[in-house]
């Protein structure tokens, strides 16, 4: 009940002045897409490390080729965060 | 190290071969950092040639961070260095952050040179790597043997 009214309060606030809500609507949405955006890497990275310590405790003589592809994968994955980032910067700031 | 029961305790001695990709991007970054600093000054002025001098120190710092927060912690534990590259994650990420929201009110910022540069830098980077490495993978003999060169091996 209490988080209705608040959403009523804001309505108002966002009706009295359409512009503050439509920026305040635009720093929310890309806090928001930022937030999902880093979602996806960090699964990725978790995956991707998880799996190359299970293959270096398989196969130790393989542990360096692993770490390299390992440590290839974990910036590859890192890529789609940072283009995450530089999307709500650019929305955010610019 | 030889079974999965002793993750905990495993840990990774010898030369640390993500250091080695690491000062091999940084180096190729040196190359390729003025040429970008020229390309966005020409496109953003020379606000955007600053900008773009930041975001590739930025990247570099980044992965020079990366590479050494996983070489470090491999040879504590293995386990250690999967909860490093995890919240390592998250922590790099806000260095980036912060580094940004720090900067981005400085008169000589271009936030759109500053992103650009940031993507183009990153996966120009590992791109350039990569094709090393998977040719060294796939062509061992091939594999170039000079002291700076990256090694996949064991």
């Amino acid at each position: 009940m209490e988080a209705l009214a608040k959403i009523v309060v804001k309505a108002a606030e966002a009706a009295a002045d359409p512009a503050a809500a439509k920026n305040e609507a635009a720093a929310a949405s890309a806090g928001f897409a930022y937030g999902l955006a880093a979602i996806g890497p960090g699964i990725g990275i978790g995956y991707i490390v998880g799996k190359a310590v299970e293959a270096m405790a398989r196969q130790p003589e393989a542990a360096g080729m692993v770490r390299t592809t390992m440590f290839l994968g974990i910036a590859f994955t890192e890529a789609l965060a940072l283009i995450g980032f530089v999307v709500f910067i650019l929305l955010k700031f610019a | 190290m030889n079974e999965p029961s002793s993750l905990f305790t495993a840990q990774l001695s010898g030369d640390a071969p993500e250091v080695a990709v690491t000062r091999h991007m940084l180096l190729r970054g040196l190359v390729a950092a003025p040429v970008l600093v020229l390309i966005a000054s020409f496109i953003w002025g020379a606000d955007g040639g600053a900008s773009s001098a930041f975001g590739c120190a930025l990247v570099m710092v980044n992965f020079a961070l990366a590479a050494a927060l996983i070489s470090t912690t491999a040879r504590i534990s293995l386990a250690l260095m999967m909860g490093a590259v995890l919240f390592g994650y998250l922590i790099r990420l806000g260095i980036i952050f912060a580094a940004v929201v720090l900067v981005r009110d400085m008169s000589w910022i271009s936030l759109p040179a500053l992103g650009c540069t940031i993507i183009v830098t990153h996966l120009g980077l590992l791109f350039w790597e990569l094709r090393h490495v998977s040719a060294s993978l796939a062509y061992p003999g091939l594999k170039p043997t000079s002291g700076g060169e990256a090694s996949t091996s064991s």
